[in-house]
């Protein structure tokens, strides 16, 4: 029996002893970091006299003041309605376009789809930076080519980089680097459905159209949800097109997304504390959004395809 | 169960590999606690800069009195302006920053604010002669302490293509009245060329016209700092820039933009008020028009006056955190007052000496390669600086300059008042210091 003893006290520990490397390893370097800057939200600097010399400057308590500056800023709620268009734009249109290339890549008839899928997804491998910098070019009137040709056709030159179509250009930028992504994402699960569903809605007499719209589309759902899921956070996070942007004209602020607000008060104004704040709501906010959808669409799961549609 | 051992021994190996991972950083972090406080032996020295060429000036020094006086500088690349600012705060707090670093003259009050640099007024003093009078006193903030040495300046001046002057029959302004004047007369005779543009990506601009105008942004009265970004000259200097946008006489669209490079390089734009630096800036934004380009003095408020202002320029500065401050000061003292290390500062940095006997010394005699049409470059360049307006920072200038770019940008778009742009600009940066605790006097 002692045996036996020893076994159930080594397998009650053990699970503990295997937890114990990923929960020292999340404490140092998620909890700390991130406590931290909850922690520096709360402070702000203080300074005596002129400030100049040691011993001028001293870190004090703010109390909830960065929080209530950060929401009361113009700026920032600014900066999350421009993001919210932008959002408003990129999400349906990459995601429809990733939706449509899919189902076309799946259907019998397609040719060279290895060659389309790359080409298609080659855009996500090029990094965001060097992709808004390629597109500011093209976006500029005096050295992008395709001005030239509006020029020589003698067609209206809309100015890209200022008002409405600022946010058409930004979010062409996204879309043109993440379609292939989720494209990638929602053919895999289509590859994966049985195709002995796809016989027997041939024998039931469904068109092509019939099946993409009435049995590829609902069996993919879950794959569409993941990528709406990931397509709100890199919206919320959008930081890089506009960054690239910005000195190239005047209509790009140096706070115009809320992520870029958070850099430039760190690093341009130099108040980390502020910046920490704000982070923190938006950390928030995005937590908030993205769970919260993907609540809603999991209990919608759930009472669509609660009992047969799971098999 | 083969499978299940084999697990547990993958799950075991990485387990073994992440404490010693996690140790190896616990050891490394220990290690590098070492550097030590004696004075005496060999000392070696760290050094933040992003001015090019720069590890051969310091060879120099490792080579010859470095030699002798057993200390060691060694180069560490960074970047330029502001990030260096933010990374030198950031390294502070942690008590690590290197023992020298380059810091522009307008970051110098937050850094003195901030206690990462240190008075080696004890030890550069003496070099004091050196420099002209207005920028030794952007080192010393106007206290009996120094906070630096001077390294490179930049006077302002107007820059044109000769050639296209003549052509378009236009001639070099000497007032800002005349400057208007000319943008117009180019604008009836040549719609779709500008003289220049009004950039709102760069504060530095604006600031030395403002500062050549006699503005004053900061001052200090007793314990209380004044901010007068809105004065009567900095209102001038806008409404005049403001003017020129609103009624289409000079282009809006942003410097240092692909755009930008081809107006210069195809004639589009003939004209740039810059800095002593612009030969470089030229050299890659516009090659096709090499030995086209002429200097002149910056326009004038009037005529009786003679006044430019200054547009980047660099300093040397000793951390607060160095354990071998007065070998850093001697350091930044030789690099930036002897012969030879400006000789080798010009030839290799290719920057333009704060210190004035080397200004006109033998690497200046010769016009830069771009000029080569101005064979007097340099000793009209040498001129213009002495006419250096005195420049008056503050411990948020980083503040300014990013309000700058926002309500300037916004104003040059929507063409609106730049007037009430610079009220923006004035608010922030007074609403700025007062959150950190300054007393700001009104």
């Amino acid at each position: 029996m002692t045996s036996t003893s020893r076994k159930a006290y080594g397998v009650k520990g053990a699970p503990y002893a295997f937890l114990l490397p990923a929960t020292l390893l999340f404490l140092l370097f998620f909890a700390l970091p991130i406590g931290y800057a909850v922690w520096l939200s709360f402070h702000k600097v203080k300074v005596s006299g002129l400030g100049l010399g040691s011993g001028a400057r001293k870190e004090v308590w703010a109390g909830l003041e960065n929080y209530t500056d950060a929401l009361t800023d113009s700026e920032l709620v600014g900066g999350a309605l421009r993001v919210l268009g932008y959002g408003c734009i990129v999400v349906p249109v990459m995601l429809g376009l990733a939706l449509l290339f899919a189902l076309m890549l799946d259907s019998d008839k397609v040719r060279l789809a290895p060659f389309t899928r790359l080409a298609i997804f080659l855009p996500y491998a090029i990094p965001g930076v060097v992709a808004a910098l390629l597109w500011g070019f093209l976006y500029l009137p005096d050295v992008s080519p395709f001005y030239y040709v509006l020029e020589k056709f003698g067609l209206p030159q809309p100015d890209l980089l200022d008002g409405g179509p600022l946010y058409l250009a930004l979010s062409n930028i996204a879309v043109w680097g993440g379609t292939g992504f989720n494209m990638i994402v929602i053919y895999t699960s289509l590859q994966a459905i049985p195709a002995e569903v796809y016989e027997a809605a041939k024998l039931d007499g469904a068109t092509p159209l019939q099946i993409a719209l009435r049995i590829k589309i609902p069996m993919v759902a879950p794959s569409l949800v993941l990528t709406f899921f990931f397509s709100i956070i890199a919206t919320l996070q959008v930081f890089n097109e506009p960054t690239t942007l910005k000195p190239l004209t005047n209509s790009v602020s140096t706070t115009w997304s809320p992520l870029m607000k958070v850099y430039q008060d760190a690093f341009g104004k130099g108040d980390i504390y502020a910046a920490a704040a704000q982070a923190t709501i938006i950390a928030l906010a995005t937590l908030l959004l993205s769970f919260g959808f993907l609540r809603a669409a999991n209990r919608r799961n759930k009472r669509d395809f609660g009992h047969g549609g799971a098999r | 169960m083969p499978i299940t051992k084999r697990r547990r021994l993958v799950f075991r190996t990485a387990a073994t590999c992440v404490a010693a991972a996690l140790g190896a950083t616990a050891l490394a972090a220990c290690g590098s606690e070492d550097a030590g406080e004696d004075s005496s032996g060999p000392v070696s020295l760290t050094y933040w800069t992003w001015t090019p060429g720069m590890d051969k000036v310091v060879d120099l020094w490792n080579k010859g009195p470095g030699k002798k006086d057993q200390i060691t500088v060694t180069v560490k690349k960074q970047a330029s302006g502001d990030t260096l600012v933010t990374k030198i705060l950031t390294a502070h707090k942690a008590g690590k920053a290197p023992d020298l670093v380059q810091a522009e003259y307008q970051a110098l009050p937050t850094l003195v604010s901030n206690d990462a640099v240190a008075d080696i007024a004890d030890e550069v003093g003496d070099a004091k002669g050196k420099f002209a009078e207005g920028v030794w006193q952007q080192t010393t903030l106007g206290t009996d302490s120094v906070y630096a040495v001077p390294q490179d300046i930049g006077p302002m001046m107007f820059y044109y293509r000769q050639d296209l002057f003549k052509k378009y029959g236009l001639t070099v302004p000497s007032t800002w009245e005349q400057f208007a004047e000319t943008a117009r007369a180019l604008k009836k005779k040549s719609p779709d060329t500008d003289l220049t543009t009004f950039s709102a990506n760069d504060s530095g601009l604006f600031a030395g016209l403002a500062q050549q105008a006699g503005a004053k942004w900061w001052t200090t009265s007793g314990d209380k700092w004044k901010v007068g970004i809105d004065d009567d000259a900095s209102q001038k200097v806008a409404k005049f820039w403001g003017d020129l946008v609103k009624e289409g006489a000079i282009d809006d669209q942003p410097m240092y933009t692909p755009a930008w490079n081809k107006a210069l390089n195809t004639g589009k734009q003939i004209a740039w008020v810059s800095a002593v630096w612009a030969p470089g800036t030229l050299t890659t934004a516009a090659p096709d028009t090499k030995g086209k380009w002429a200097m002149a003095p910056l326009p004038q408020w009037s005529q009786s006056e003679n006044v430019t202002g200054s547009w980047g320029g660099s300093s040397t500065a000793v951390t607060t955190d160095s354990k071998n401050k007065a070998a850093a000061a001697k350091f930044a003292a030789w690099l930036n007052t002897d012969g030879a290390a400006l000789q080798a500062l010009a030839k290799e940095s290719g920057i333009y000496p704060a210190a004035t006997n080397a200004q006109t010394s033998g690497a200046f005699a010769t016009p830069p390669d771009y000029f080569s049409n101005q064979s007097d470059f340099y000793t009209k360049a040498a001129e213009i600086a002495k006419t250096t307006a005195p420049s008056a920072w503050g411990p948020n200038v980083n503040v300014a300059y990013t309000t700058f770019k926002d309500a300037f940008g916004k104003a040059t778009k929507d063409k609106s008042d730049f007037v009430a742009a610079l009220q923006t600009m004035q608010d922030d940066t007074v609403a700025d210091l007062e959150k950190q605790g300054f007393e700001v006097s009104e």
